[in-house]
């Protein structure tokens, strides 16, 4: 039995890590093949050096992008479930929100920071964290709120016989109906936290977060330390898709049974 | 075992959409009396209303005419009050609650206190021979087996009257069958009043006291068979000849409605 | 989820219609009733600095952003702010089509690729997946310096970065939907198709990519948006000239002078997202014209 599961975990790893090195190795080669100046484009090995070379300032600036994205998807997770579930409750909320999710999500995210730093002061991390809980925001809003619309007609039949109030059919049936949505809806909306926190540094303020930094240092010559940060930039995206995953696996167990949507 | 019926109906009607061109007489003139401890099957084609029947005595939907009493009361007040348990054909089984505390939701709805709970909760387990599975969660069993617990949990509250539309619908013959003889057990060692909604000929006689047999547009009784097979039913009452020739009798009852459908020249749906 | 209680669907639009310009007149009363009542300075909420400003510098009136649009760009010059922003619209509105026309037949055919070998998508999307973890976005300054260290003319062409950009961010929600829904086809169809002795091609075009449209069609609408967000950021990050991001950038630095110009450019890119997104779901609308609808 453990054969077996050892067997098919690995034949899932190995493609990937496969298909990985290969393109790190095609890549390593090409700079060194062509002599390529390290001010154009690093190689993987000085990008693996750089990283650990300057960790500490890599680590800083994850902090402080990943306490915005951390903070933005917090808020927005929660706001998002909290709108949603009063939407659904006052159809009048619906009506008015839903023009504005349909404008806000088509606006290019990040671009609404521009505005938001303005009304702040300039060492406030206020304006993203603000532009992160909104993208977080709707995200799980439409998702909770498709949840809810959802209704198993054999459990709504069994409350009724039940004379249950619409208050514990809220909490005892649709309610957790709705949780594999809002946890799908965060796992979605982890990796856009922190690209939005990233993307929204490039809009004035503060200069010491991730985004910044990438941006001015592969603006200049140190390209490898740049993509040092990229490193860390995509390693905080990991952590927090990861961490969804966890909390949706360990939160909403039943959903592991469930076709994926 | 109290004199006052479990069911009474008279002249109970329901319309769909009365006052538009999709009005439908689901029901017509409905006269039935069910006593205390009977097993009663409704049987019928689709559209003669057994599920709509089975519905107003629960108080799911309203009856647009007639009288209807449950337990005594209004079909209204007898939901208040929790009289009957009801099982679908979908177990209906909440997923992110474990087997016991799926048999305790009626309990918790109705305010028992935990340890109450849980301990009715584990007669029910042993009464439809679930015990070892409390834990559990409703992925890990069987479809009979969900079924099983959403027996128990429409049982938990100890109702007079279980009200069942269709439930081993889902479940293959040999899994039926054997879930039609537990059922009997159960309801025996209960002395549970049973409606039952089916659409299998053979199932409506092995378990029921009476068969009432239903026709559509518009729904109505056409008949009731009584099966006198005795209370005392097991695999060989399947093959008994009596039991055959109540298939049979239930199976022209049905017939009987078809080809009186055909003369009229209307089509099966 | 339409019911059969005979609800009007023509004055349930007009309801829908009207509440669009209400919920903005909502929006812009609450914008002005904040600025009327807010500290000046901004303020706080249980210690943190949470209120905004609302001196005219930083939350202009909504009349003064209106009227701004009309004015010139720059005293003297005698093109008119909204014309600007018009253009620069338009220009980013084009370099967004084509990144999602690219970007979508690149999904596609990865796709494509990912269904045919099972070996491809089992190598591929894992990377596929945590590319998305990745910040892209931040790699323009890189992709244009590649461009110019390729060729002395694309230096120039730094719109072409956007475009690739674009891709990038379009492609893979496309990628994903379409190979779902190449990997959903009814086994029974196949069947059909392997009996009727059809090449893996043909069952391809005749049977998966039909059968594939209701999970592409809204993975379209994802690659739509995705594919503005990264234009513009690109345009944003390598200065784009005519672009509307590098608008939103040079309006932003001159926020403390002229605050209104900002949020002439912000409605220009939301312009440009919404546009964006009603293309988009008229493709939507066409590809799934004779399906049977689902509300979602």
């Amino acid at each position: 039995m453990n054969a077996t599961r050892v067997r098919s975990t690995a034949s899932a790893v190995w493609p990937p890590v496969l298909a990985g090195a290969l393109f790190l190795g095609a890549w390593q080669l090409w700079v060194k093949v062509y002599d390529i100046q390290p001010f154009v484009i690093p190689s993987p090995t000085s990008i693996v050096q750089s990283f650990f070379d300057d960790f500490d300032l890599v680590w800083k600036a994850s902090l402080v992008t990943g306490t915005n994205a951390f903070i933005g998807l917090v808020l927005g997770a929660v706001f998002g479930f909290l709108i949603a579930v009063l939407t659904n409750r006052f159809k009048i909320v619906s009506e008015i929100i839903n023009p504005l999710a349909v404008t806000i999500a088509a606006v290019p995210a990040a671009v609404i920071v521009g505005v938001l730093n303005n009304m702040y002061s300039l060492d406030s991390q206020i304006g993203r964290r603000i532009m992160v809980t909104l993208a977080v925001f709707f995200i799980v809003f439409v998702q909770v709120a498709k949840g809810l619309r959802q209704n198993d007609a054999t459990q709504m039949e069994l409350m009724r016989s039940y004379a249950a109030t619409p208050r514990q059919v809220l909490g005892k049936v649709r309610l957790p109906n709705t949780m594999p949505f809002f946890f799908t809806a965060i796992r979605n909306a982890a990796p856009v936290a922190v690209i939005i926190a990233l993307v929204s540094e490039y809009f004035g303020g503060t200069q010491d977060g991730l985004g910044s930094k990438i941006s001015g240092t592969l603006n200049g010559s140190n390209k490898a330390l740049g993509f040092a940060y990229v490193l860390g930039g995509s390693i905080v995206g990991l952590l927090f898709f990861v961490g969804a995953n966890l909390l949706e696996y360990y939160v909403v167990p039943w959903q592991r049974r469930r076709p994926s949507r | 075992m109290s004199d006052i019926p479990a069911v009474e109906a008279h002249g109970l009607g329901k319309v769909f959409n009365a006052d538009s061109a999709n009005r439908v007489d689901a029901l017509v003139d409905i006269d039935l009396t069910i006593v205390p401890g009977e097993f009663v099957s409704l049987i019928g084609p689709s559209g003669c209303g057994k599920s709509t029947l089975l519905r107003l005595f629960a108080d799911l939907i309203e009856p647009t005419s007639g009288s209807l009493t449950v337990n005594g009361k209004t079909a209204h007040q007898a939901r208040l009050d929790q009289d009957y348990g009801m099982a679908f054909q979908q177990s209906g089984l909440f997923e992110w609650r474990s087997v016991e505390r799926n048999i305790e939701l009626p309990l918790e709805l109705k305010g028992w206190d935990k340890a109450k709970r849980q301990q009715r909760s584990a007669e029910m387990l042993e009464l439809v021979k679930l015990g070892d599975f409390a834990k559990h969660m409703p992925w890990q069993l069987s479809g009979g087996m969900q079924q099983r617990v959403a027996i128990a949990r429409s049982l938990a509250a100890h109702p007079q009257l279980l009200l069942m539309d269709e439930p081993f619908g889902a479940l293959d013959e040999m899994t039926r069958e054997h879930m039609q003889a537990e059922l009997l057990r159960i309801c025996a060692t209960m002395h549970t009043t049973v409606v039952f909604v089916t659409h299998s000929i053979p199932e409506a006689v092995y378990l029921a006291d009476r068969v009432v047999v239903m026709s559509p547009r518009p729904g109505r009784i056409v008949d009731i068979v009584d099966v006198s097979l005795g209370r005392e039913r097991d695999e060989l009452t399947r093959e008994a000849t009596t039991f055959f020739e109540k298939v049979t009798e239930v199976r022209e009852a049905l017939r009987g409605i078809e080809m009186s459908n055909q003369a009229r020249g209307i089509e099966d749906r | 989820m339409a019911d059969a209680s005979g609800a009007h669907p023509r004055r349930s639009r007009l309801r829908r219609a009207l509440m669009f310009p209400l919920a903005f007149v909502l929006v812009a009363s609450l914008w002005e009733f904040y600025k009327a009542i807010g500290p000046a300075k901004g303020g706080s909420i249980l210690g943190i600095r949470v209120l905004p400003r609302t001196d005219d510098q930083s939350m202009s009136h909504v009349w003064d952003m209106w009227s701004r649009l009309w004015q010139p760009e720059v005293r003297g010059n005698s093109t008119r702010i909204i014309s600007v922003v018009a253009q620069a619209t338009f220009y980013s509105l084009r370099v967004s089509l084509l990144a999602f026309v690219l970007g979508s037949a690149l999904g596609i055919g990865l796709a494509v690729l990912m269904a045919r070998f099972r070996i491809a998508e089992r190598a591929l999307m894992p990377h596929l997946v945590i590319s998305q973890t990745v910040p892209i976005i931040v790699l323009a300054p890189l992709i244009a310096a590649l461009m110019a260290f390729a060729s002395r003319d694309l230096a120039s062409k730094t719109w072409i970065a956007a475009v690739i950009l674009g891709v990038f961010l379009s492609f893979f929600p496309v990628a994903l939907g379409t190979l779902r829904g190449l990997q959903a086809t009814p086994p029974a169809a196949l069947e059909l198709m392997d009996s009727l002795a059809s090449p893996w091609w043909k069952t391809l075009t005749k049977l998966r990519f039909p059968a594939a449209v209701p999970y592409l069609a809204p993975a379209l609408r994802l690659a739509g948006a995705a594919a503005v967000v990264g234009v513009v950021v690109a345009e944003i990050s390598l200065g784009v000239r005519s672009g509307v991001g590098r608008l939103i950038l040079s309006y932003g630095q001159e926020a403390s002078t002229d605050p209104p110009k900002l949020y002439a450019a912000v409605f220009g890119a939301a312009a440009l997202g919404l546009i964006m997104a009603s293309l988009v779901v008229a493709v939507d609308r066409t590809l799934m014209r004779n399906r049977p609808q689902e509300n979602s």
